[in-house]
């Protein structure tokens, strides 16, 4: 074992991806870093209240997931003292072997070496803009589980769900179960979609069964389940200042709804900024309408030395992450000349590879709304952070001949903001796409800037002490 | 296969910077014909994402004709290129930190009188008067408030945009792979796409301008710079001076949006054409922000960037007719400090093309003061 008294790999994220595969490098004599912007492990699918909130049991927070949940959080508490864990620890910028970690209690600045990193960064919500969005009382699909999970409160009193994607009738199914009232849920997807996408779906029966169980429960209880909507916009009070309702169109005329907060997203996109200061190749994935880096089947990116694990590369759910973090990890094993189980590294990557054509059932099932950007009207705030509607992203591209996202940025503001194009994106990708009529693969993507994350100037300003740990 | 595309015209144009859109406008205005070819998209190197000064002041005595002629293009700049691009003549404040270094303010404006910049000393009570929001460290500093600030991103590309509008012929992501000159005519080739045939040829490739020079046998010792530049998240506008600090380190802005804009250190070149803003200079201009502006320091850094610029010795550019190959003119090299004078450089080079002489003087920039001395090797870049 002499090859790995050397390594001291590091992990970035604390999901599925990044506990499997902290496990499978303690099992090999290991003490990976493991660095997580959360307080406590499990990612935003298993994320877990603060310890000094009321424990609710796992049954309670996460449903079918449970099982799953529980089995995460009890391998990472057994992993717990065999590993250098960091929580709360953001990494905000990363270059020539070193990550730039920003701790938020202590609200200090450290440099951690690495040697080897596995990256396993996860997801948020893929946001495609309503009008009336920016209300107080919106929140996207992810933010109203989070608030559910982690702060054990609904994000209004009598709730709309739109959007489309698994976590649509999931988020709508635990917001009913928890006690609030779900007025609606709206789906872009049309049945028709659901019922071509079912072959596929099969491949992966349970899980296609749990999405016919939600769709069921909710139905059985009087929930107001309407697919191949068109939302056209929040409404607000007189004031602006909340949620009083949605309006949405369903292929014949305009109908609106009372609520007084929506949730809303249309699956999931990677947060890939980390890979990309990295200096990761990135291409574009059809399937995941996303340039993404590029990793081989193993989780091998294109640097030497950097793997890529779980939603953070490409979105394949939480049973796919596990199984990528733990294939990650016995790869940057063998790469050092450590001994691996590679019948099990064949067991995994047999097991990935046949979710790819589930992933393709449920894109499917819940496709993108092709006609978004089409339908996205000029008044439309895109970037919020910035306000720039889709008119003046539609002009950039007509007086200034824009045709690339990063001179959409230059051009326009968007995606400067606080978040650095992480919610944005998407939408203007699109909107650019559609404005030029080019394929949406052509127009690119955001360069990937420090910090990942806004930094306090106060706590940038400090020297980041070497770090003895790694 | 397609075939290649031959292009005639009258002048060729490498590098679609501020400098060779400029120098693209005045051709066309004077009724000349241009192709301009520029490997990225114009104005998206370090003429579109620089600090955005637009400052006479601190400039060498040598640069100010060409400054005050420049000051006078970016007085009229809707008119000429249909944006403002967000230029403000906001007044440009020097900082000084010890005595000496306001004496250095105070000799650099006695220096400088005839130019009339305007330049006005500020210290003691009246320093903390006019600018409450400024750091202890400063004992005082000089205004010149005409000069000011505009944003790089929409200027320089605006440039190349009039320049199409007027005649121009514009080429984006088109890198020159081959240039040849047979004693007459220049040809440049780019891939299978493309061959422009002029008489007359500007090179106007910024930082990457030496090998054009090398092949006509005038190297250079052009170096690239890479600044570092970061921005914060909008605050209450308290600020309207764009700032710089005598001897260098920090300067800094805030835009009309309310976010500062603050430079300073040298960052990374991840490869040729990459580059990145590294931690440790984030680190070091964050401490200097906060000591400048005390105000920043509950704020955060949103966004950094870094770029690509061409520096010589003596931080002069190089401007001028080529010394060994007629009809080949230079404007590069210039050395971080580009962004303001461009516009006349741009102009002066269509003099040059035009008279053969420009009217504004640019002796102090001939490529000629690199092989004035005994034939020593300089560093090719």
């Amino acid at each position: 074992m002499t090859a790995s008294c050397a390594l001291q790999p590091v992990i970035v994220g604390a999901g599925p991806a990044g506990v499997r595969a902290a496990e499978a490098l303690v099992a090999h004599g290991l003490r990976p870093v493991v660095i997580d912007e959360a307080s406590r492990a499990g990612g935003q699918i298993y994320r877990r209240p603060p310890a000094s909130l009321a424990q609710r049991s796992a049954q309670a927070l996460y449903g079918f997931e449970a099982r799953r949940a529980d089995a995460v959080h009890a391998a990472f508490d057994a992993l717990r003292e065999r590993i250098d864990y960091r929580p709360d620890s953001l990494v905000w910028n990363a270059h020539g072997g070193r990550l730039d970690v920003l701790h938020g209690p202590t609200r200090s600045t450290s440099g951690v070496p690495y040697g080897q990193l596995i990256v396993a960064t996860g997801a948020t919500d893929r946001v495609l803009p309503v009008p009336g969005w920016t209300l107080p009382g919106v929140y996207t699909l992810g933010g109203a589980q989070v608030a559910l999970k982690f702060q054990g409160c609904a994000i209004g009193q009598r709730v709309v769900f739109m959007g489309t994607g698994p976590l649509l009738y999931l988020v709508a199914y635990q917001y009913a179960k928890a006690g609030a009232k779900v007025a609606a849920v709206l789906d872009t997807a049309r049945l028709a979609d659901q019922l071509a996408a079912t072959p596929a779906m099969l491949r992966q029966p349970a899980v296609f069964a749990k999405g016919v169980y939600y769709v069921a429960w909710l139905r059985a209880h009087g929930v107001a389940l309407h697919s191949g909507v068109r939302p056209s916009r929040v409404l607000g009070d007189a004031t602006e200042s909340r949620v009083d309702g949605v309006a949405w169109h369903d292929g014949r005329e305009e109908r609106t709804l009372a609520c007084d907060a929506v949730g809303f997203g249309y699956a999931l996109r990677s947060e890939t900024q980390l890979a990309d200061l990295l200096g990761c190749r990135f291409e574009f994935a059809p399937l995941h309408r996303a340039h993404l880096p590029v990793r081989d089947a193993a989780g091998r990116s294109s640097v030497e030395g950097v793997y890529l694990a779980g939603d953070g590369a490409g979105i394949m759910g939480a049973d796919a992450a596990e199984w990528a973090g733990e294939r990650a990890a016995l790869a940057l094993l063998a790469d050092h000349g450590v001994a691996v189980d590679t019948a099990r590294a064949e067991t995994l990557e047999r097991k990935l590879h046949k979710l790819g054509g589930f992933r393709q059932g449920l894109e499917r099932a819940f496709p993108v709304p092709s006609d978004w950007a089409a339908h996205a009207p000029d008044e439309l705030v895109v970037c919020r952070c910035e306000n720039i509607t889709a008119g003046t992203l539609r002009q950039t591209v007509s007086v200034n001949g824009a045709d690339e996202m990063n001179r959409l940025k230059a051009l326009s503001r968007v995606g400067m903001g606080r978040c650095q194009g992480r919610m944005c994106g998407v939408a203007a990708a699109e909107i650019l796409a559609h404005a030029t009529g080019l394929p949406l693969q052509q127009v690119g993507r955001l360069r990937g800037q420090a910090p990942i994350k806004p930094i306090p100037i106060q706590l940038a300003a400090c020297e980041p002490a070497g770090d003895a740990g790694a | 296969m397609s075939s290649i595309k031959t292009l005639r015209t009258d002048v060729a144009i490498v590098g679609g910077g501020i400098v060779g859109s400029s120098a693209a406008l005045a051709l066309r205005q004077m009724g000349i014909g241009v192709a301009l070819l520029e490997r990225d998209l114009c104005g998206s190197r370090s003429s579109g994402v620089n600090f955005g000064g637009v400052r006479r002041q601190g400039r060498p005595l040598s640069q100010l004709p060409l400054a005050q002629r420049a000051h006078r293009i970016w007085g009229r700049l809707p008119s000429l290129i249909g944006t403002d691009g967000e230029y403000l003549r906001s007044g440009h404040f020097k900082i000084a930190r010890s005595e000496s270094d306001m004496a250095s303010l105070e000799r650099y404006r006695s220096q400088s009188l005839d130019f009339d910049l305007g330049l006005e000393l500020i210290s003691d009570a009246r320093l903390r008067e006019r600018c409450p929001w400024l750091g202890a460290r400063a004992v005082g500093g000089s205004l010149c408030v005409e000069d000011g600030q505009a944003n790089p991103r929409l200027v320089s590309p605006a440039f190349a945009l009039a320049a199409q509008r007027a005649g121009a012929q514009v080429f984006e992501r088109h890198a020159v792979d081959e240039v040849a000159h047979d004693g007459a005519m220049f040809m440049l080739r780019s891939g299978n796409a493309l061959e422009v045939h002029a008489p007359v040829l500007l090179n106007c490739a910024g930082a990457w301008s030496g090998p054009i020079a090398t092949r006509f046998d005038e190297p250079v010792p052009l170096r690239s710079g890479n600044p570092v530049m970061v921005v914060t998240e909008p605050m209450p506008h308290f600020m309207d001076w764009s700032l710089g600090v005598e001897g260098g380190g920090i300067y800094g802005r805030q835009v009309a949006r309310g976010n500062l804009v603050l430079g300073g250190g040298a960052g990374i070149a991840v490869d040729a054409d990459r580059t990145r803003a590294g931690s440790d200079a984030i680190a070091t201009l964050a401490a200097q922000a906060i000591e400048l502006l005390p105000a920043l320091r509950h704020a955060h850094f949103i966004r950094t960037w870094s770029g690509t610029e061409g520096y010589l010795p003596d931080r002069q550019p190089v401007l001028g007719p080529s010394r060994t190959t007629p009809g080949l003119f230079h404007g590069f090299g210039f050395s971080g400090a580009g962004f303001q004078i461009g516009p006349a450089a741009g102009e002066v080079l269509a003099e040059l093309v035009r008279d053969g002489r420009s009217s504004t003087p640019i002796g102090a920039f001939s490529i000629e003061r690199f092989f004035a001395e005994e034939p020593t090797t300089p560093t090719p870049p």
